[in-house]
Parts: C-alpha cells; structure tokens; sequence
C-alpha cells in the first residue's frame, strides 16, 4: 500500500490523474459563462456603463479553486484513501503480546485493552497463535494458543495495583522458537526490563505501544515542622500544570469527606512538586488517605497510617517551681524524646486536663489531690493512658503503700532500693530481654542500659502479669495496670539520669513509641517490624480504590519492610497492614520512589496507543468532491445571473427594507445643511408655497410614520370640507428645521425621548410666541389619566416640556373656542376616548356667561399648546388612496368616533388660523344692532 | 381587437366607478369658455339656476324674470350658475418600450397606461369635460366619445422604440396628460413638454415603469436588448451595474420631475407593480390643481 503520511491508497495509481488538474485549470480558466439575451427597455440608461471588474470574462479563481478541488477530492477518493493504514501486521507465525499491567496502566486500560483485543483478533484472521502475558504477575510458562481461547480471556484481563518487576524471571520464562511480541509498556522505566527486552528481540521483531499520557504518583506525606508536606511526581515533565491533592478521612460523623486540599504545581520541566497542607490536629489525625484529584491510579492515592498522627501529651511535674539544673530535671528527657513526633502540653494538671490529651505524663509525682484526682481517674477511665516515673518524691511517700492505689498499677515497698552504688554491693542491674507479650517485644535492650536506683513493687499475686519489663535480676520496671478503658504505667526510675541510664538510650524513645506515647517516625525503620506478623486490613487496586482485605494472609516485618523500601508486590499488595499496635501503610510509590521514562534500545519500533484505528476515507471524499460540484451548480448559475428567480422573494423583502430605511437617512441630510443651503431653500419653498400642517419627527420611524399618514388624513378632510388647503404633510426636526413656516406642530411625545437642545428651546418658545400652536399627544389615554406623568410618555413630556414656554394650563371648559370653531364639539376623541385635554387656563376665571349666552365673554388669543393623550394621528391615518389606515372602536360607533376626531382635527386647524375670530362672534348680535342702527 | 377594446372598456369604467366625477378647475377659462356641466359658484353663463337679484340700470327688460318679479314690487334678475368645460388631451406612449413587463403576471407597463388614460378619460368625460387622444382623436365631451377612444386606442400600432410626447390635436391652455416610460432620449420629451406648454397647456407626467426597472434584479453576464433591439449593451457582470443604473434612473426621475415644475406641470412615477388606482387617484387631484 502507498502511504503519505497518515494516509495509504489502496489503489495509487489513479492518483497519476492529479497530474491532469492544471490542464483542468488552463481549460476552464480559458472559457467564461455563456451570456443570457435579455429584453429591457432600461438598457437605455445602460449605454455607455463599463464592467468595474475586467476579468469576469474568464471563470473566477474561486469557482476554478471550487472545481479543482471538487474534481481533485474525486481523484483521491476513487484512489482509496485509508486513514492509519494497518499494513504492519502482516507478520506471521506466534504472537506474544505483553502488557506491563502496573498501576500506571490503570489510567487508560480501556484502550489498553481494546488494543489487545484488537492484537488478538487480528491474529487470530491471520492463523497465528498468541500468547497474553501480564508482567505484574509472577513469572509463568508462556503459552501459545489459538486467539480464540484468548479472546475471552483478554477482556477479563485487569492491571495490578504494583509496578511489573521480575523481567528476569519472565525472560527465563519465555518458550523457544521466533515469535513475534509486542509489548504494551506503561511509559515508565522499570528496573531490569533490558533483559527480558534482549530475550524477546532474541525471539523475533518486538513492537511497542506506549500512551503519550503523562503519568502522576503521589509520595506519602511526611511531617515537617508542624505541617504536613505532600509530594507528586510526573513523567514525562512537560508544560506546568497544577494538580489538587486531597487529604481524606471521616468527618465526626463517620463519613468520608475532603478535609483538606492543597494544590501542586509542576514547573515547566520540573517531575516533581511539593506543597505543605496546614490542617489543625484534629482534622490531621482524622487523614486517612491522600489523593491526586482526576488521577484514577493506585500511584496517586497515598494511605495514611499511625505516622501522621500526632499525640497530645500532657507532662506534670512534682512542685511548683524546682530550680533544678536544666540536665537535672526529668522534664528534659521526656521534651527531647517526645517534641519532634508530638503536641507537648506543660501545665498543671487541672488545665491539662482540659485540653484533653492523650497521654498524661507524671514525673516523680507523688499523690494527686482531692479534685484533680477525681478527674484524672474518670480521664483514664475514658481512655487515656497515664505514664508516671518514679523519683525521690514517689519513693519517700506513702502512696501505695498498704493499699493499692488506682494511680499507680502497683503496690510499692518503702524506700526502694539502690544497687552498685559507692555504698552498695553489687554491680548496676540491666535489662532483660523483653518477655512475649510484652508491648515492647521485639526490642533488643542496648548492655549499657543500667539501673541504679528504683522503686520496688510488693509482691503482689498479679505483679508478674503487670511487669511489662523487668531487671536482668526480675525486678519489675515497667508496670501496667487496665484501668477501665485506659491504663496506668509505671516506670519504676526516674524520667532523667539520675537512677539509671535508660533516658539515655535509644531505648527509651522507642518504648515510648511501643507505649504509643510518642508518634512514630514517618518510614518505619525494617527493626521496628520485625518480629512481628502484620496483616493487610486495607488493599488498594490498581485504580486506587481502598477493599477489604479479606482473606489475604500477614506478612512477616521483614517482607514488609522490604516491600515499603522497594514496592509493594504480588505478594505484598499496597493497603494499610496492621501490627500488635500500629497501622503500617504500604503505598505504591514511597517518599523516595523516582519515575523515569521508559527508554527503548535503538531498533525497537515505538508507537503510539491513541488514534490507531485503520478508517477508510473514501466515502467522505467522494462525498466531498460531488457537495463542491453541486456548490459549484448553483455558483455557475449565480455567475450567470440565472439565480435570480429563485432569490426574487428574499430580494424584494431586502428592497422593502432599504426603500423603508431611505427616506429617514434623506430626510437627515437634509436636515443637517445649513441655512443657505439650496436643500434648505428647498425645505422653505416646499413649506410655504401652501399651508402644511407638519409634525415633529422623534426618531421613531414607527411614529414618524403614523404621524405623517394622520397629517395627510386630516390635510385630505380639509381639502374636502373647508377652505383650507394643505399640502403634503411635512416633518420637521426641531433641532435644525425652521419651524417659522408652519403655522401647526404635531408633536407626538414617545417614550425616552431626548431632551432638545438649549438652541431649540429657544427656537420652539419663539415659535410659540408667535402664533404657532404645538398639539402634544402622549397617545397613552388608554393607560393613564393625563397629568400624572405615570407612563413612560407622561415623563417624557414633562421632560421636553419644562424647557418651554408655557402658559397656565386647564382641563378645556366645554364653552373654549376650540368647540365651536368649524363644529361643534363636547369631547375631542383619538384613538383612545374621553382622555382630558389641557388648554391655556382663560385669563378671566371668574367671568360668566351672559345671560341667554352659550358662552362666557373671553376674547382671548390662540392656545399656544394643546396637551392630551388621544393619539390622534392614528385615528386620522389614511393611506395615499384614502383609506384609514387604524381600526378605531368597533363597527358603526369607531367610525363616529374616527369622524368626531377628524372634526376636532379641523376645529384645531381652523383655531390656529383663524385665531379667536370664533370667539369675537359673540359680538355679533351687538354689532350687527350697530349695524342696523 | 374587437374583442379587446370592450375589455379595456369595461376595466377601466369599473375603475372610474369609484370615484366621484372628476370636476376639472379651468383656470384659463376667460379665452375657452365652453359650456359645460359644472357650476363656478358664481353668477354666469349655464343651465342651472343661481340666484335672484334686484334688476339694475342696464339690464335689458328681457333679462327680468317676471313671474319672481310678479311677487313683488321690484324687478328680479334671474341669474344662472356660470359653467365651463376643459379640454384634456391624453398621451399614451406607443412605443415598443412600453410591451415590457419583467414577470409574467404582470400586465405590460401599456397595458397599465392605457387603463389610467382611459379610466381618466372616463371620470372628465362623466364630469363633462372634452377629452381627446393626442394624435388619434381630437377633445370632444359626450359618452360616445368614451367609444371612439377606447376603439382607438386598442387600434393603436406599436411605433419606435421609445416614443416622444405628441402634441398635436391639443387645445391651447387645455390640460394634458402624457403617459409614459419617459425611457427615451429625454430631448423628445423635453421638446414635446416645451410644445404643450407654450399653447398654454397644464398637466400630469406619469411614468408608468416596471418594478424590474426600478429594481434591476440581474446578474451575470447579460446582453439586454431594447424592446425593438435598436439598443444592445453587453455587460459580464449586470450586478455591478446596479447602482449606477439606479443612480441613473433616479436623475432622470429628477430631470423629469424638474422639467415638470419649469413648466407648472406634475410628476409622478408609477409601478404597474401597485394598484392602478392609486395613480388615478393622484391624477384626479393633480387635475384638480392639488398637490
């Protein structure tokens, strides 16, 4: 098969008609789109137009590009493209597929394991037999069967939650004869792989597959100066990233929950990352694991055993203040033996109590008194353990001396006894060897650990049973004694060097640990777990996740101790082994594990597990090819214009809108010319060649509009009924318009609008001054009362119109001139009905009508300002032809109300022209007596 | 053609029923008074009575109307509304231009001009007035006459390319309406307008177009033709000359609507892509001496 790249043909030789596509392009280049005849009397206006763009005689690049890469897709489809091409199994004779099965397989052994059964399947068409070996797993004979017998057994097949180790017992293992392998490694370097790699290259051609995924292990935590230290390591090192750690553990409650978190970050480059998690010691004691967040390997959970915890010990001096030499005191061997593992209380008893330790240490103190003691037993009863040394004070007092007293496990003789002293016989005693049983088994006593000097037990029948340690002579001097949940221990010489040398020792810190006074250090050392059987409570697996032990048997200290240096194995699986009195944990990658990248020799073919999967690329391609020759169909047509018929919908909507958008950017330029402007010149003529009712544009073009059809509407019921005459309705920006040809303004407030400028202002006062009349409508009738300015427009206007001008307003009276000035009127409808409108308040309010008159006697001017809400334009709309443009009410009663708004519409109009002409014919009865006269 | 003519008839009656019978203003009235059916709302020479006035000095005794005197003491002057007539003289383009329509469902834009022209002449003859086609039938008032000019009309011959406005047979300070694509070389029109006018004749230009012409929705490489393929202009990309063939338009419109207002007439554009009654509508006012 040909390849290029990630691409095989599996018939390469049709690619030779790539060689044709720049003939393609030359011959297509050369012939442009045949013309189509068209009649249109337009072309009139054509003659004399040139084509901006001279080369659309020759096929556009972009439609030559589309079809080369259309005939070009067909090409490399018909040739068979195929994706990965699998053309490197075609090996023969038997199989041997190797998988390291480590935890760190565990992360993706779903492709993992489709990649076996791939191997297995695929051999199992070619005939050969196969043979699946895990290499976490004890060496075994290796045996070739058919794929068959492996099919089902490859899937059942599970990683180890432990590294693979014995390469060399594997390389041993392997049967004679050539077979091929190929090994799926889990990326990180193992120790002695180069053997059972030379054995299998012995063999025949070895193949290895590795993810490029990184891999993360975190290191146990450790304690440092207070705080508790957590570690991870990667392979391979690469670009920084961050990664969360979380420490595990029951809450109060018992369930598990995160009780803390910190985050690690790897530098560029770095394998390794370190960050302290501060947690106070009670949430720390609760830490059963730790865990890296997202990583599902058995290498990033890390148990916590006893070494976390930290103890809370209480230590209790005789006396108050004994100023003692500093070597001197007992206090000084207890501090340096117990600081560095655990929380030091130092205080009196009573307050020490309070803080509820887990140990409480009495040096030399002879008795306790009344109240303290009380609460000191119930403290040990509840299980604390209480620790006492002896000293000059204990031997001189009568504590436990004919009774036994509940603070001391024994009963002791007065006095004590000193042996190889200047005034003694006899040579200091040493210790014997720990009796089974004891908590301190296992420890070896150094020769030169002597006792001088000591408290002496009565003989008492359960003295044997409580002497945990004794002298080489048997005395005891160690005692124990159960005290409801807890216990007592008395060591029977003092806590410094003055009777014996034990606080000298290295001994002495150990049974503190034995005593579980103080906490282990974070390795345990291979001495501390021999001699013991541990057994697994907890086993990891290779994921991570904690199970029961079960059945597995203990583990003698010395395997566990090499486990815990070099690894859990087969046989030592990772999880938390317990002891007579500590919990050990076993985790996959200790404090000092390194990872390393696997390196292969030179000549091994290494390969990448992701995106492997042979896939035939013809279909997309063929389809690809004839989408380009259908997209370049409709291109062809386009070019000639033959896609017009279809397009005509989208287009007129298009038009509909660009005419609809036109007159408002026209209408603004014309607006924006300066006075001398011809556009200007226009703008007057157009104004004053007749009388024009205009209206003020908002901005709206919604509103303009309405405006402009009720204009015309009411404009056309002038022309019909009265002497006025208006032509085409105008509108009018007040900002830089001329208002001083119009004799009426339309001004329908709309929602938000913009306060006018101070110039306007200006402008519009003047207009009002003289003679102009401005018809607000707030066209919210219907909504609101007017005058409350609780709508959105109500605001808007009381907005615009503070700026103005305006005279006291009232509701108009039903005798106003506005009611009589062409009909007769009671209301003033718009759209909405029976809305107030506000007028100028009459100068005289305190005239009344005459008698026999209909009319007060006001011979006032024109209201400069009609204020209301009817929303009159909509109800005077008309199209151009005529028709009303709004439905007003409903049937017979809307349209009265549209002929009683009209007829307000023409009382206004002929109110603004006319003046108070209406309101002088009061005078005519007088005038005309005069007349007669 | 036989059958055609009755057609167009009664379209365009129908079209001229909704309206109320067009009464033309005769503004030049004092040199061609004709008689006629509509009433100046002042005393004068008609059929209809206006009004009694006391006789004066100079009336001749024939003129008093004795029995409206006999019930008085005085003698009264029996005076009649004073009525005129106009004389309008319709132009409707000829022209092949005009037989183009750029969808089939639309009527050619002559279909469109001869319908107005006729519906026009429907309303000014219903409201007395004398009507006449330019070159084909000279102004005569009456109900035949509506006959005569549908007949002619259907008879009409298509001519040029593109037409001229034809001025002969109209009635010095008559009224004139020219019906038109106004395509054509625009000196043609401007003379024809400068003709009429200088008889003293006022009137409408309406400019009957196509919606394709006002859209020029092509593309590609296209030859158009004119109607009579006297006019050939190839171009290979016709999208590109959208905007300055609209551009182009538009300054006509303007030239036209320009040329118009020199001469005191109006302008008006007209799609055959809109209802017809809306441009009948406007010449009705136009007529009138409106907007």
């Amino acid at each position: 098969m040909f390849t290029l790249g990630p691409l095989g043909f599996a018939t390469p030789w049709l690619l030779v008609a790539l060689v044709a596509l720049p003939i393609l392009w030359l011959l297509l280049r050369a012939v442009p789109p045949a013309p189509i005849r068209r009649r249109f009397p337009g072309v009139a206006l054509l003659l004399g137009l040139k084509d901006e763009e001279v080369e659309a005689d020759k096929t556009p690049w972009w439609l030559l590009l589309l079809r080369t890469i259309a005939v070009g897709a067909l090409i490399l489809g018909f040739a068979g493209p195929v994706l990965n091409p699998e053309d490197r199994g075609a090996g023969s004779g038997p199989l041997l597929i190797a998988v390291d099965g480590g935890w760190a397989d565990a992360r993706d052994w779903p492709e993992r394991q489709a990649r076996i059964e791939a191997l297995v399947e695929e051999a199992g068409s070619r005939g050969r037999p196969v043979a699946l070996v895990r290499l976490s797993d004890p060496p075994d004979q290796v045996a070739f069967q058919t794929a068959e017998a492996w099919a089902g057994r490859a899937a059942g097949l599970a990683p180890q939650a432990w590294a693979p180790g014995d390469f060399a017992g594997w390389a041993a293992a392997l049967p004679e004869g050539g077979f091929e392998t190929v090994w799926l490694s889990d990326g990180l370097a193992h120790e002695g792989r180069e053997d059972l790699v030379a054995a299998l290259r012995s063999r025949g051609d070895l193949r290895v597959t590795e993810t490029a995924r990184p891999v993360l292990a975190l290191h146990p935590a450790a304690h440092a100066e207070g705080q508790v230290t957590v570690a991870a390591s990667r392979v391979p090192a690469g670009a920084p990233v961050s990664v969360d750690v979380l420490a595990q553990g029951p809450d109060p409650s018992g369930v598990e929950r995160d009780l803390g978190r910190v985050t690690l970050n790897f530098e560029a480059g770095a394998t390794r990352a370190e960050a302290a998690i501060d947690l106070p010691p009670e949430l720390r004691n609760r830490i059963t694991r730790f865990v890296l967040e997202g990583a599902r390997t058995a290498g990033a959970v890390s148990l916590a055993d006893d070494s976390l915890k930290r103890r809370k010990i209480a230590l209790v001096r005789s006396g108050a203040d004994q100023e003692t030499l500093q070597l001197l005191s007992p206090m000084h061997y207890l501090r340096q033996a117990l600081a560095p593992t655990a929380d030091l209380i130092e205080a009196n008893l009573a307050d020490s109590l309070l803080a509820s330790p887990d140990v409480v240490i009495l040096a030399d103190v002879a008795d306790v008194s009344g109240p303290e003691r009380a609460s000191l037993t119930e403290w040990v009863q509840k299980g604390g353990l209480l620790l006492r040394f002896a000293g000059p004070v204990l031997a001189a007092s009568d504590v436990s001396r004919i009774e036994e007293d509940p603070l001391l496990p024994v009963r002791l003789r007065e006095g004590g006894r000193t042996v190889g002293g200047a005034m003694s016989w006899g040579e200091p005693k040493t210790l014997a060897p720990f009796p089974e049983g004891s908590p301190f088994f296992g420890l070896v006593p150094p020769a030169d650990v002597v006792v001088r000097q000591q408290v002496l037990a009565q003989p008492d029948p359960d003295l044997a049973e409580r002497t945990i340690a004794a002298l080489d002579d048997g005395t005891p001097l160690v005692t124990r004694k159960v005290m409801g949940a807890g216990q007592v221990v008395l060591v029977h010489v003092t806590a410094n060097a003055e009777w014996s040398s034990l606080p000298l020792s290295g001994l002495f810190v150990q049974m503190l640990e034995r005593l579980a006074v103080s906490t282990k250090p974070a390795t345990p050392e291979a001495g501390d777990l021999a001699g013991q059987t541990w057994s697994p409570e907890v086993v990891l697996d290779a994921w991570g996740q904690t199970g029961d032990a079960g059945e597995l048997p203990g583990v003698e200290g010395e395997v566990l101790a090499r486990a815990i240096a070099e690894g859990p194995t087969a046989a030592t699986p990772p999880g938390l082994y317990a002891g007579a009195d500590r919990r050990v944990a076993l985790n996959v990658v200790g404090a000092e594990t390194v990872l390393e990248p696997a390196v292969w020799p030179a000549g091994v073919p290494v390969d990448r597990l992701e995106a492997r999967a042979a896939r035939p690329l013809k279909g997309e391609f063929l389809t690809l090819g004839t989408v380009l020759l259908l997209l370049d169909v409709l291109a062809a047509l386009w070019l000639a214009g033959r896609l017009r018929g279809i397009l005509r919908g989208a287009t007129a909507v298009l038009a509909v809108v660009v005419v609809s958008g036109a007159p408002q950017g026209a209408r603004a330029q014309d607006a924006a010319a300066p006075p001398p402007d011809p556009k200007a010149e226009e703008f007057a003529l157009e104004a004053t060649s007749a009388v024009v009712l205009a209206y003020v544009l908002t901005g709206d073009p919604k509103v303009d509009e309405m405006s402009r059809a009720g204009l015309l509407g009411l404009s056309d019921k002038l022309w019909q009924r009265t002497s006025v005459e208006p032509m085409m309705p105008m509108g009018v920006n007040i900002e830089t318009d001329e208002l001083a040809f119009f004799p009426f303004l339309y001004w329908p407030v709309v929602a938000g609008a913009t306060q006018p400028s101070d110039a306007a202002y200006a402008k519009l006062n003047q207009y009002l001054r003289t003679g102009g009349m401005i018809l607000f409508d707030t066209r919210d009738a219907d909504l609101a009362g007017f005058g409350g300015g609780t709508t959105p427009e109500g605001q808007a206007l009381q907005i615009i119109a503070s700026g103005l001008d305006i005279p006291p307003l009232e509701p108009m009276p039903p005798d106003h001139v506005l009611t009589r000035t062409f009909y007769l009127l009671q209301d003033f409808p718009g759209r909405h009905q029976g809305g107030q409108v506000w007028v100028e308040a009459s100068p005289d309010a305190e005239a009344q009508a005459a008698e026999g008159m209909p009319f007060r006697n006001l011979n006032d001017g024109v209201t400069p300002v009609v204020i209301g809400g009817n929303d009159w334009a909509s109800a005077w709309a008309t199209d151009d032809v005529g028709v009303p443009l709004v439905q007003i009410g409903r049937g017979f009663a809307g349209e009265q109300q549209r002929e009683i708004s009209y007829r307000f519409g023409i009382n206004l109009i002929m109110h603004v022209l006319t003046g108070n002409y209406k309101s002088d014919q009061v005078h005519v009865p007088a005038l005309l007596e005069r007349l007669g006269q | 053609m036989t059958t055609a003519a009755p057609d167009l008839r009664t379209r365009a009656e129908a079209l001229g029923q909704s309206l109320p019978p067009l009464l033309a203003e005769a503004e030049m009235l004092a040199s061609t008074v004709m008689m006629g059916e509509h009433g100046r709302r002042r005393a004068g020479l008609g059929d209809e009575f206006w009004q009694y006035r006391p006789a004066h000095q100079g009336d001749s005794a024939r003129m008093i109307d004795w029995r409206r005197s006999a019930r008085s003491d005085a003698h009264f002057v029996r005076e009649r509304e004073w009525q005129a007539a106009q004389s309008v003289t319709i132009w409707i383009d000829p022209a092949k231009s005009m037989a183009f329509t750029g969808d089939r469902a639309r009527p050619p834009k002559s279909d469109r001009a001869r319908l107005l022209g006729l519906a026009l002449a429907v309303l000014l003859l219903r409201g007395g007035e004398r009507v006449g086609l330019a070159g084909l039938a000279s102004p005569r008032a009456g109900r035949a006459q509506l006959l005569r000019l549908a007949e002619r009309l259907a008879a009409e011959a298509a001519g040029a390319d593109y037409g001229a406005p034809e001025t002969e047979g109209m009635v010095s300070h008559g009224r004139a309406v020219f019906l038109s694509d106004f395509l054509g070389d625009l000196k043609a029109i401007e003379a024809g307008l400068a003709r009429a006018a200088d008889r003293g004749v006022k009137g409408v230009l309406i400019q009957v177009l196509d919606p394709a012409e006002e859209e020029f929705p092509f593309d590609g490489r296209t030859i158009f033709d004119s109607m009579g393929g006297t006019l050939t202009h190839e171009t290979r990309q016709a999208g590109d000359l959208r905007a300055r063939y609209l551009a182009r338009l538009a300054e006509r419109k303007e030239r036209l609507a320009a040329l118009a207002r020199a001469v005191g007439w109006h302008f008006t554009t007209h799609h055959t892509g809109a209802p017809a009654q809306g441009a009948l509508l406007w010449a009705y006012m136009a007529l009138q001496g409106g907007r």
